[in-house]
């Protein structure tokens, strides 16, 4: 056990310098083409771009590490974005509305986990269902518009800077990502992700209680993704009814960049960041390019692919 | 380590490859990009786009693209597949470009004001085509005259149903000028009619969505003469849906797209208000360039809109 262990940490260490080097050769190819990519401006400015969907990923890893998948998070962003809104746009102070759109993304991904667990749905089912449902909801609570924000502490949360350089976003993507480093790796908690991820029926066995832990996981996945949907909606001085459509794949990919096994069990989180920031680079770098948009995509598509047909290699 | 060589060549392959895909897709700026825009001396605008999924701001690029060549300056182009967060990062790329001029047509008219902001923090000026940015300002704004628009629409309307009948209106992507506009200009002279607008409903622009509200509402009302849609796309949806019923409804398009007119032409749309996309692109640039020529230009340019009936 021990012995197989050290084997297969030795050939995760290898995956995972992957990520990072190709990164690093990303960041160097880019630095060569485009005069404009090596700025402290333009560096910011993508870590401001990366942050929404890393704070999604990094929930997202949670859920891909215990085995599962989670397909609401961008609709769920977009509900908890639009109540935020529409509790300020109707006179409640920003602490109320932030807490109690954070509150409801909690709670909304507690569902998802309830109905993986005890309902006995498979994660891509389910969540297909709650990001149906959630859509829905978010077009009939915004009839379709998007609601203005003016509350002007609120637009510093997703456009603000500490010490007029780095953006407010980056920060909260620190943040996330430190204290959910430290629930993977630090706590029983993290650990219990890993089994389930590994080996469902093992872990249970061996003490692991299922459904409470589904419940945490995507609770956990839906509250980050509550967060993005708050920081986005601050920066866009509004709620969109139809925001965050897509971003389950951008996060998706994220952590499969990183080197997450999408069979679950296996993976870290600095990886699903050197993910978002493969994705957020190889965007930015395009468009300084001038690449067509189209192309782009093109080429998203196979770095995506060829990560995870490596991954199957190995 | 196969995998760390893989992906990096790949990588590498990929992005090499893309940076010199960008003349053969006649694409200008793409062409000198690589070699250091900022450098050269040749002015660069930036051309922000909602989406390239849709004929009408294909033709805007084309008719932008036409100009920046005969001006001698460079376009870049980028796109946010209509995700306001999607441009306000690619009007942040073009401000780390450091083009003298942003071209926006915005994805939404309440989320792009930041991003107008951060521009105009750059020294860089910012001028809106189609969609307006509420809560900011612009160096110019131009735009077809979509309030005239929805009136002619409605005026061809009441001229064809003798001033009597129930209509269906398909809704644009709520919250654009765009939409906003088309809908005031044609509600209010249809109020000063004997028609009725008997449901609407936003269809966002997009065809398929225009196919099943069309659809749905079709189901609901059974007692329809005409369709308005605020954009061709949409009225194509509702020619689909209206296709194998035995009943004759007219469709009212607005823009003017190549499909469009074809559906005009063999009588699937009764109508559409032509838009000159290439001309709001056109006009784009020569404003842009006046602006780095240090030349005064007018805050709000108005394009002239012409129905489109079958001959």
């Amino acid at each position: 056990m021990t012995l197989q262990l050290n084997w297969s940490q030795a050939k995760t260490l290898f995956q995972r310098l992957g990520s990072v080097i190709g990164l690093l050769l990303l960041f160097i190819v880019l630095s060569v083409l485009s005069p404009d990519f090596l700025t402290t401006g333009n560096l910011l400015t993508v870590l401001r771009q990366v942050s929404i969907n890393a704070l999604i990923a990094f929930g997202m890893t949670f859920v891909i590490l215990s085995g599962g998948i989670d397909l609401s998070v961008g609709a769920i962003l977009a509900f908890t974005g639009a109540v935020t809104a529409g509790l300020m746009a109707a006179g409640h102070g920003m602490v109320l509305s932030v807490g109690a759109g954070l509150a409801l993304g909690l709670v909304l991904g507690m569902v998802n986990g309830a109905l993986v667990s005890w309902g006995k749905v498979a994660p891509f089912i389910a969540t297909l269902g709650t990001l149906t449902l959630l859509r829905g909801l978010t077009l009939s609570y915004t009839q379709g518009s998007p609601i203005p924000v003016t509350n002007p502490g609120f637009a510093m949360l997703g456009g603000g800077y500490i010490a007029n350089l780095i953006p407010l976003p980056v920060l909260w993507m620190a943040i996330a990502f430190i204290l959910c480093g430290f629930l993977l790796r630090g706590t029983v908690f993290g650990r219990h992700v890993v089994a389930i991820g590994g080996n469902q029926e093992a872990a249970r066995l061996s003490g692991v209680r299922l459904s409470p832990m589904k419940l945490a996981i995507y609770g956990l996945s839906g509250l980050l993704s509550a967060f993005a949907g708050v920081v986005l909606t601050s920066r866009l001085y509004s709620a969109q009814a139809t925001a965050g459509a897509g971003y389950e794949l951008d996060a998706i990919a994220a952590v499969v960049l990183g080197g997450t096994s999408l069979a679950g069990g296996r993976g870290w989180l600095f990886g699903t960041l050197i993910g978002a920031l493969l994705i957020g680079f190889l965007n930015n770098g395009l468009n300084l390019l001038g690449v067509s948009s189209f192309y782009q995509q093109v080429v998203k598509g196979i770095v995506i692919l060829i990560a995870v047909l490596l991954d199957r290699r190995q | 380590m196969r995998k760390v060589t893989f992906l990096a060549a790949a990588a590498a392959t990929l992005l090499a490859a893309c940076s010199q895909q960008g003349p053969g897709e006649s694409t200008p700026a793409a062409a000198s990009t690589a070699g250091g825009a900022a450098a050269s001396g040749t002015p660069v605008i930036g051309l922000a786009l909602s989406t390239q999924n849709n004929p009408f701001f294909v033709e805007l690029k084309d008719g932008a693209q036409k100009a920046a060549k005969d001006a001698g300056v460079q376009l870049v182009v980028v796109d946010a597949q209509d995700d306001p967060a999607r441009q306000i990062s690619s009007v942040e790329d073009l401000i780390q470009k450091r083009v003298s001029v942003i071209l926006l047509n915005p994805t939404d008219s309440s989320a792009l004001a930041g991003a107008v902001q951060s521009a105009q923090r750059a020294n860089i000026p910012v001028i809106t085509l189609d969609r307006g940015v509420d809560g900011a300002e612009v160096a110019s704004h131009i735009a077809s005259d979509n309030i005239a628009g929805g009136k002619m629409a409605a005026d061809f309307l009441a001229k064809q149903l003798n001033g009597k009948g129930n209509i269906i209106e398909l809704q644009g992507v709520a919250g654009t000028s765009a939409a906003r506009e088309r809908g005031k200009g044609f509600d209010d002279e249809i109020a000063t009619t004997g028609m009725k607008v008997v449901a609407q409903q936003p269809a966002n622009f997009d065809r398929a969505q225009g196919l099943s509200v069309s659809e749905n509402l079709l189901q609901g009302n059974n007692d329809v003469q005409a369709i308005f849609a605020q954009n061709d796309e949409m009225a194509l949806g509702a020619v689909q849906a209206l296709a194998g019923k035995n009943k004759k409804i007219l469709v009212v398009g607005f823009d003017g797209t190549p499909d469009g007119k074809t559906a005009v032409q063999s009588g699937a749309m009764a109508a559409t208000v032509a838009q000159q996309p290439e001309e709001i692109g056109k006009l784009g640039v020569e404003t842009a360039k006046k602006l780095i020529d240090k030349q005064p230009v007018e805050k709000s340019i108005a394009v002239p809109l012409k129905l489109l009936t079958k001959e």
